[in-house]
């Protein structure tokens, strides 16, 4: 290498900088090799570098160079390629290391194609006092607050704490600044009650104190050093906030104020102060306020020449101009820059008078320079603050929007955040306001005295400028005085908004997509809300007032808000104790909620429909089995208990004996059906309820409701007890005899055990179960249930006791189709929460000599209609066509155009092998009255025809079910 | 012997001494890779299911004579809301305000709802046999907590939670009861069994950042 890699790196005798001389580190940026120092941001290194232009401006291609040193940044945005390819990300935030490769982007970035390897999680804490900012304001509260005992989180964007101080030369008891802040740093990390996340930017605020915090983890590491998760979210709940959040500096507004060259007063400070770096070797100072005055001392401490500040108060304080003319600039009171000139990176600067009325006065003179430092003065970070409640107010003294005292719930705002500039005043905020939350948060602790600072205590008002005036051109036609440089917009477009009658700074924001960009209207929204007021002409910008301030403060990748919770953790999978069982058997699943249901088991390469026609045949010839563990079940006990099932069942279940079993039909308060099931009384005060597999949670928390709100005096618990059970149903006319092997113990004879009887018995393996008799086929089937932990074990002896008989697995399509044959409905396919008992013809299971919930609403005319949709059974009249469910069913004299009158539809439609044909099961408009008629079912541009008929397909006389029709 | 009026169901709890039958846990097949998964030492963690315990639901008015009965009979006071009476070998978890979960060791179901039974006699109140209805997780080690507030939002803090609590909760999206055994901190997370499998790979993805390299 010929010369220095960083000709702009001050020398460490004038500034050491917060950057590891020692070590270097070479990142790629657009194909060039840049080197810098860990401690550098991309920025700082592209500056030490000499490098000041990046990417070119989104619309008009105009060049553009870095413009701030912290997160409002507008230009310096960029595209990290390696690792998993992130968009603009702020080059000024942005951490080097080694290996790190980016682009520069003109405005939008892209998003990659692959997959993110990265690691985002989430974590949960609470805290009594949540510190947002570590300067000297949040660092002062965390002490205090911390020093009282109670839990304290201080959360901090950067990589150090202290806020701006690193940026300048501030001295607390006779100290530099940094020597407090360190001391700071470690009595806080000492404490085992604080927890500091620095590199974290709090997202957002939300009600009772909740905040969002996005911590990068490793984003400053190489992707291969960094183990664990790139970033994390936390959700902290606090007692009492604290937003600490500073202040963002304002840009100013003149011609080609976009020039690569031109830079906020405060990014000049921190680049020379924490980084080292020297942006420009001849810088003039643009400033509406004192603290400008400190970022010309700087440069002229470091060798540079300021040849001059232009200050835009006639009267700026004399302190100031004597100690800036004492290390040799010039002061230009009274004046404004009115166009930066050189293209494309800044050589000089005209400078002309401004008058009391914010007219232009005098002859511009010319002055040359390769830095221009601007200040427009201080917006106070009240994003957070506005997010949780709190209003802002325009404070024409420190020329900002500031928190509304009190406002806002219960955060406290200290410091800069409340427009405080001065050190001694940010410390004394701090301190009273980590007193003060802690207090509350119940650890009462005083504030402490505040140490001896030398601070800048700003003396002078500023004066703000929205726009300085052109020389020539009127407003309408300032095109080059850019107000939003991410965005492109100009002081014109803002002009051209009023012009087309937008009064509203939220119109006027949509219509010149001014703070739209990734900074968020951090830079541009002042500005722009200054200019609107003079064009319309109102008497501060607080009559124009805020855009709404809205989570997340800085963009965050989507990827965070989903944490773990993507690929095999997205969402539980739950399964049944004989699953590896169905694995093993080759079943294909299906997702029933949260449950892996086998939905059918395929032998020898058949598809759905064949293994179902051989499941189904199984059932109806032979015997099969089939794991029913994922049903719900709900143990409802209490002497009340008979009384509670009588009011949520349509039915009556006061009068079943112990020992029987009951299907019931649950309706909601409108008289839908909800749920159904079949319940086993297990003595006088103790029922066992099952839901549908899909039901069980909402079954639960609807008896829950009605005992906790309407009907507490009521006897009766209800315990979940789904997964205490395992359990098979053995369906088939040879289930008796499987089932007798398999309980050697229990009579199953048709006389011995009825239909819906159920027993309590040991298995031949010595295993307690109970059988019941009870049949969703219409077939001879028994349950047999099981402790869960024997589920496996039922399965195998279940296979095992029917093995001679060829006894076939049958998942939950052969159940579908079985049932469906028999005409039972499932709850959710074949209705939809419009269709009641009536409607589905179970009339027989609704009492007439009791009160049930949903009574009422099934005697209103509406529910008695005669045009109601009813439940029927639907015949291809071909006997082969499958009706697809859903299918819409319209009277064969319907018009062919729209509008055509909608009959019904179809819910469930299978072959049958029983039957040798299709079927299916629809709801049709009368239905019951339609038996017989043929129907058209409009398919796919042809018409299939159907048969309305009852909906029992099969052994109508219900023989099966006690196994008599064997044979 | 079949009996089919004597259905007070004891059925999940008969002796075990007889059955001749596999009991299985649903984390049964996952102990090497707990083992694997283990991190010792100051930034340790372990995990391990310890299954089969007793656990009995039980719920009564919280102001009748029925709960003092049954406190009185099992020798473990009436826990406060969110704590536990008692210790791992026998503790009554408080899970609402008419709601605790009686969690002891293996093999006991039969004998203490019998004791809770006959404490209730008389009285408004259940309880249910759920032995088999949850596993157990036991989480373990200087990290624990850390590992829990990942995907937990109760304030785990010792300040908040400590030895002798427990919360009914969500880890991440399954319900589980979250039972503080121990100071290290050492944690019980008693879970539905068809969420187990879901809980521990939830779990070992958070403990698998406090792996060495």
């Amino acid at each position: 290498m010929t010369s220095s890699p960083n000709p702009h790196r001050l020398n460490a005798s004038v500034r050491s900088g917060r950057i590891d001389r020692a070590r270097a580190i070479d990142c790629t940026v657009d194909g060039r090799r840049v080197r810098g120092h860990p401690g550098d941001t991309l920025a700082s290194a592209l500056l030490a570098c000499g490098i000041t232009e990046v990417g070119p401006s989104i619309h008009r291609g105009r060049a553009r160079g870095v413009f701030t040193a912290d997160c409002t940044e507008p230009n310096a945005l960029v595209q990290r390629l390696d690792g998993c390819p992130e968009p603009m990300l702020p080059a000024t935030e942005l951490e080097i290391y080694e290996g790190l490769e980016v682009r520069t982007l003109s405005g939008v970035g892209w998003l990659s194609g692959q997959r993110d390897t990265a690691g985002y999680d989430k974590k949960f804490v609470r805290s009594d006092v949540v510190v947002v900012g570590a300067g000297p304001a949040g660092l002062a509260a965390s002490l205090v607050a911390a020093r009282g005992g109670a839990r304290v989180m201080l959360i901090d964007q950067h990589r150090e704490l202290g806020g701006t101080l690193p940026d300048g030369q501030a001295h607390v008891s006779g100290h530099p600044a940094t020597e407090w802040v360190g001391r700071a740093a470690r009595e806080l990390a000492e404490n085992e009650n604080v927890r500091i996340l620095t590199r974290s930017v709090a997202l957002g605020c939300y009600d009772h104190n909740y905040l969002l915090v996005a911590e990068r983890r490793a984003e400053h590491l190489p992707v291969w050093r960094s183990s664990g998760p790139r970033q994390r979210l936390w959700h902290v709940r606090a007692g009492q906030v604290v937003l600490a959040t500073g202040a963002h500096e304002r840009p100013l507004v003149f011609a080609d104020n976009d020039r690569p060259g031109v830079m906020l007063a405060s990014a000049v400070r921190s680049y020379v102060n924490r980084y080292a770096v020297l942006p420009g070797r001849e810088g003039v100072v643009f400033t509406t306020s004192d603290s400008a005055y400190a970022t010309a001392l700087d440069l002229l401490s470091c060798g540079a020449r300021v040849p001059a500040i232009v200050d835009t108060r006639a009267e700026p304080p004399a302190r100031l101009v004597e100690q800036v003319r004492a290390a040799g600039a010039q002061v230009y009171p009274g004046s404004v820059v009115t166009a930066a000139t050189g293209e494309p990176g800044v050589t000089g600067v005209r400078i002309a008078g401004l008058d009391g009325n914010g007219s232009l006065t005098g002859t511009p003179v010319e002055v040359g320079c390769d830095l221009l430092a601007v200040s427009g003065g201080w917006n106070p970070a009240v994003q957070l603050f506005a997010q949780s409640g709190g209003t802002v107010r325009w404070d024409p003294v420190v020329a900002g929007f500031v928190p509304d005292s009190p406002g806002g719930r219960s955060a406290r705002v200290v410091g800069a955040a409340r427009g405080t500039y001065d050190l001694a005043g940010c410390l004394a905020q701090g301190f009273a306001a980590g007193a003060e939350a802690a207090t509350v948060a119940g650890f009462r602790v005083a504030p402490p005295a505040v140490p001896q600072v030398d601070g800048d205590r700003p003396v002078g008002r500023p004066r703000p400028v929205w726009a300085v005036p052109d020389e020539s051109r009127p407003r309408r036609e300032c095109t080059e005085h850019f107000v939003d440089l991410q965005r492109d917009a100009t002081v014109a477009d803002v002009h051209a908004a009023t012009e087309t009658g937008m009064r509203s700074v939220q119109h006027v924001k949509r219509y010149t997509t001014v703070s739209t960009g990734v900074e968020q209207g951090k830079s541009s929204g002042v500005n722009t809300i200054g200019v609107l007021a003079e064009t319309l002409a109102a008497s501060s910008p607080g009559e124009v007032g805020t855009t709404t301030f809205r989570p997340p403060y800085t963009p965050v990748p989507l990827a965070l808000f989903a944490g773990r919770t993507r690929g095999p953790l997205y969402d539980p999978v739950r399964t049944t104790p004989m699953h590896t069982r169905h694995e093993q058997a080759g079943a294909v699943f299906e997702d029933v909620g949260q449950w892996k249901r086998a939905r059918y088991y395929p032998k020898n390469g058949e598809d759905m429909e064949t293994a179902v026609l051989r499941e189904c045949a199984a059932a109806r010839t032979g015997v099969a089995l089939q794991d029913v563990s994922t049903l719900g079940r709900i143990e409802v006990v209490g002497s009340d208990a008979p009384v509670f099932l009588d009011r949520v069942y349509t039915n009556k279940f006061s009068n079943l004996p112990v020992g029987k079993a009951r299907y019931g039909v649950m309706c909601g308060a409108d008289g839908m059906v909800l749920d159904d099931g079949v319940s086993l009384r297990l003595a006088e005060d103790r029922y066992l309820m099952s839901t549908t597999t899909g039901g069980a949670a909402k079954v639960l928390d609807w008896l829950e409701e009605w005992l906790q709100t309407e009907w507490p005096k009521l006897d009766v618990y209800c315990t979940s007890v789904t997964e205490q059970w395992a359990a098979v149903a053995v369906v088939g006319p040879d289930s008796r005899t499987v089932v007798g092997r398999l309980a050697p113990e229990l009579d199953v004879s048709a006389e011995g055990f009825g239909f819906m009887r159920f027993a309590e018995t040991v298995l031949r393996n010595g295993v307690p179960a109970r059988v019941a008799r009870v049949s969703f086929s219409g077939e001879l089937a028994f349950e047999v249930n099981v402790a869960r932990w024997y589920g496996q074990a039922l399965w195998d002896a279940a296979m095992e006791a029917g093995r001679d008989l060829g006894i076939t697995p049958y998942g939950t399509e052969t159940m579908h189709v079985l049932r469906a044959e028999k005409g039972f409905v499932i709850v959710g396919q074949d209705t939809d929460g419009t269709v009641t008992p009536l409607d589905l013809g179970m009339n027989w299971a609704v009492s007439r000599s009791k009160d049930f919930i949903g009574k009422r609403s099934l005697s209103r005319p509406e529910m008695l209609r005669a045009d109601r949709k009813h439940l029927v059974g639907l015949l291809p009249v071909d006997g082969h066509s499958l009706l697809p469910e859903g299918a819409h069913l319209v009277d064969q004299r319907a018009p062919r155009r729209p509008p055509v009158p909608m009959l019904g539809h179809v819910t469930s439609s299978y072959r049958s092998a029983a039957l040798g044909r299709t079927f299916a099961l629809g709801l049709v408009s009368g239905g019951r009255e339609r038996v017989g008629e043929v129907l058209r079912a409009p398919v796919g541009g042809t018409d299939i025809e159907v048969e309305v008929t009852t909906p029992v397909f099969y052994d109508e006389e219900g023989v099966r079910r006690d196994g008599a029709a064997q044979g | 012997m079949t009996v089919l009026h004597r259905v007070e169901s004891e059925s999940g709890v008969a002796d075990t001494a007889t059955v001749t039958a596999e009991r299985h846990s649903p984390l049964e097949h996952r102990v090497a890779e707990f083992e694997r998964s283990a991190v010792h030492g100051p930034r340790g963690v372990r995990l391990a299911e310890e299954p089969f315990l007793t656990q009995l639901d039980l719920r009564m008015p919280p102001s009748g004579t029925a709960l003092r009965a049954v406190s009185e009979e099992l020798g473990l006071p009436v826990p406060a809301a969110n704590r536990v009476s008692g210790d791992e070998r026998q503790g009554l978890l408080w899970l609402g305000p008419d709601e605790w979960l009686l969690v002891a060791e293996e093999g006991r179901a039969g004998e203490l709802l019998g004791v809770v039974r006959s404490a209730q006699q008389g009285e408004a109140g259940s309880a249910v046999d759920v032995s088999a209805n949850r596993t157990t997780l036991r989480l373990s080690g200087p990290m624990a907590r850390e590992v829990l507030e990942k995907v937990c939002s109760v304030d785990l803090h010792p300040r908040a939670f400590s030895t002798g609590h427990c919360a009914q909760t969500l880890l991440g999206r399954a319900v589980a009861v979250l039972w503080q055994v121990g100071r290290e901190p050492e944690y019980r997370v008693l879970v539905r069994c068809s969420f187990a499998n879901y809980l521990a790979d939830l779990l070992l993805d958070a403990m698998a950042e406090f792996l060495p390299g």
